[in-house]
């Protein structure tokens, strides 16, 4: 699913932490002993670093680092869905994490092998259940919860592996989708979301306001959350929710355990 | 069985002079077994490829599977045919001789130059036979680890085998942590299953049924159970193939004929093919050493030492693993290296696990897979670069 995502490098440093929802009443605080959401100096810039991979190119994906920036130097990290592991080479490289993955693409495992990557064929729906409690300090889990089979259950795993949390998942609250089924009475096929209905891999699709309220429901704590717009901008902090929910086309969740 | 006709020649006796480096152990070093006997004087018969760096960080033990010998990469002394892993290791093959100094031992309990049944004990002079301690994968490991003691070797850079080889390389990231930087056991399990056992059971009873077995002594007679073996051996091949594997080689198609004899000759090419790999087998191989080697894998269970919990046979290991199955193996299906992996990753190892899609069943390891070998090379030149290895 990493394919779905292809967010143009824009500015290194967005500043965009929510600091308390409305509506709903959720509260979205800091993350302990963080005094901004991207941290560190220069180093989180968007060059590349020397043990990037080829493919790769010459610039990191801004969504990954959104997610690197929220990962604490040096923690133990599991990357459920990690693709060509460029988001696993980007922690190790630039955070010294101890990462290791879960890819279903064969080629993917093989790719992340010769990075010296540690990841394992599987398959988030039937994996997460074999690793033991409290295995990580975090289990990301990037734009891959929609197409879970049991997106409750791999998310009470991933917070049950995991301290912390990150997902990151593609809005279908966002204004061009309501369009397109509001008024053109269709399924929504954007840059983003290729597929078309009856060959989509996306079987659960959520709105941010739902993922916020399973969050709810399964107790997880709202950490810090983060909106994108169509362009791969963040979407300003101080809008309301329903905002959020209009023109963010993608959503970065920082996760904990209550 | 009439067609199991004995090939002439008989095999050169490679079990005291192997035609392979040898390294002979006396009295004053014992190889103590699991099964409490201690055997001294012993030896263990090894090849080698390649050449040892000077910071001797570039060893890579391969362990050799249930019929296989040291004979990986070079040509068989007693069939002629090429080295069983010679698609791997070589020359700029994924395990790169140009850069790895490459061992295999055969195993104890083995024909080809190590201490095993064929043997002669050293007490009465004659063959071990069933005299023959029972040994475990433990104990080939156990030897394994005094050879490259005798080499100089104090740790490896990679151990790495397939089926019964690949719980050798389970066995030693459990009993050397310290002495293994990266571990690739391929199409194996951290335990026998039940399955298995009865197929080595059935491979077992064909041998003893043979009336040249003569109660595992048949040295002494001139004679050796061929028919037996071969049987053993036919019952086992059918195990290492899958059944769309045996369609597509074979299919229903006559051997050398248009239609059926009406007699038990061979009318299927599928006969033809099961009963040469019988005939040919016999010709390599000492049937006490299948009794014995079967046996060893039988017993393997590797969490049995760790409390019944196999994480903890890997508890605070810091051995890069690699696992590979396959998709068509039903003998050590993928569910068995995933049984590993999360033992492993219970015990927060470094493990990378690839499935890897092949319809040749438990074979596929040592035939042409190229997502093997990208698996192999990829994850061996990452951990090269890890450990400094030009």
């Amino acid at each position: 699913m990493s394919e779905a995502v292809r967010l143009r490098p824009s500015r290194a440093r967005p500043s965009f932490e929510r600091e308390r929802a409305d509506g709903d009443g959720e509260s979205i605080g800091r993350p302990q002993g963080a005094s901004s959401t991207l941290r560190g100096g220069g180093g989180n810039g968007l060059g590349p670093t020397p043990a990037e991979s080829p493919e790769r190119g010459g610039e990191s994906r801004l969504d990954l680092l959104l997610v690197a920036d929220m990962v604490e130097p040096g923690s133990r990290v599991l990357d459920v869905g990690c693709g060509d592991g460029a988001l696993l080479a980007l922690l190790r490289d630039r955070r010294q994490v101890d990462g290791r993955g879960i890819e279903i693409s064969r080629e993917n495992v093989s790719r992340c092998l010769a990075k010296g990557l540690p990841v394992i064929q599987g398959d988030a729906d039937t994996d997460l259940a074999d690793y033991p409690n409290d295995a990580f300090d975090y289990v990301i889990l990037s734009q891959t919860i929609q197409a879970t089979r049991q997106p409750r259950a791999v998310l009470e795993n991933l917070l049950r592996i995991g301290q912390r949390a990150i997902v990151s998942f593609p809005n279908f609250g966002h204004w061009r989708i309501r369009y397109d089924i509001g008024l053109r009475g269709r399924m929504p096929t954007t840059e983003n979301l290729p597929h078309s209905w009856y060959e989509t891999p996306n079987i659960h699709f959520c709105t941010i306001r739902d993922f916020v309220g399973l969050c709810r429901d399964i107790g997880a704590k709202m950490e810090k959350a983060i909106a994108l717009n169509a362009g791969g901008q963040p979407v300003r902090v101080t809008m309301p929710w329903w905002v959020w929910n209009l023109f963010g086309e993608q959503a970065v969740f920082l996760l904990r355990r209550r | 069985m009439a067609q199991l006709q004995p090939v002439a020649t008989e095999p050169l006796n490679q079990a005291d002079d192997p035609s392979s480096p040898v390294e002979r152990f006396g009295t004053d070093e014992p190889l103590p077994l699991d099964a409490g006997a201690v055997l001294a004087p012993w030896q263990i018969a090894y090849q080698s490829y390649g050449t040892l760096n000077a910071a001797r960080s570039n060893a890579v033990l391969v362990c050799h599977a249930l019929t296989g010998d040291q004979h990986v990469a070079n040509a068989h002394p007693v069939t002629g045919k090429p080295g069983w892993w010679d698609t791997l290791v070589g020359p700029d093959l994924p395990l790169d001789t140009e850069r790895y100094f490459v061992i295999c031992a055969n195993v104890v309990g083995g024909c080809m130059g190590t201490t095993g049944p064929a043997s002669t004990n050293p007490e009465t002079g004659r063959p071990w036979g069933t005299d023959f301690p029972l040994v475990t994968i433990r104990d080939m490991v156990r030897s394994q680890a005094m050879l490259l003691d005798r080499l100089g070797i104090e740790s490896l850079f990679c151990v790495i085998g397939g089926s019964m080889g690949g719980m050798q390389v389970l066995q030693w990231a459990a009993s050397y942590p310290d002495r293994v930087f990266a571990a690739m056991p391929v199409a194996t399990g951290a335990r026998h299953s039940a399955q298995n056992i009865a197929f080595h059971e059935v491979g077992r009873q064909a041998v003893m049924a043979d009336p040249d077995w003569r109660g595992g002594r048949y040295y002494e007679h001139g004679v050796r159970p061929r028919k037996g073996l071969a049987v053993a051996r036919m019952g086992g091949h059918i195990t290492y193939l899958s059944e769309t594997a045996l369609h597509r080689k074979f299919g229903r198609r006559f051997q050398d004929r248009e239609a059926p004899t009406f007699t038990f000759d061979a009318d299927f090419q599928i006969e033809s093919y099961l009963r040469h790999q019988g005939i040919t087998f016999v010709e390599r191989f000492d049937a006490n050493s299948y009794l014995y080697v079967t046996r060893a894998m039988d017993y393997f269970e590797l969490a049995a030492d760790y409390g019944g919990v196999l994480a903890e046979a890997f508890r605070g290991t810091k051995t890069r693993f690699c696992l590979i199955s396959f998709t068509s193996d039903w003998l050590f299906p993928t569910r068995d290296s995933r049984a590993t992996m999360h033992a492993l990753n219970a015990a927060g190892a470094s493990v990378g696990f690839v499935e890897i899609e092949s319809d040749k069943g438990h074979d596929a390891f040592l035939l042409d897979e190229p997502g093997m070998f990208t698996a192999v090379r990829g994850f061996l030149d990452a951990a090269a670069r890890a450990r400094g290895i030009a």
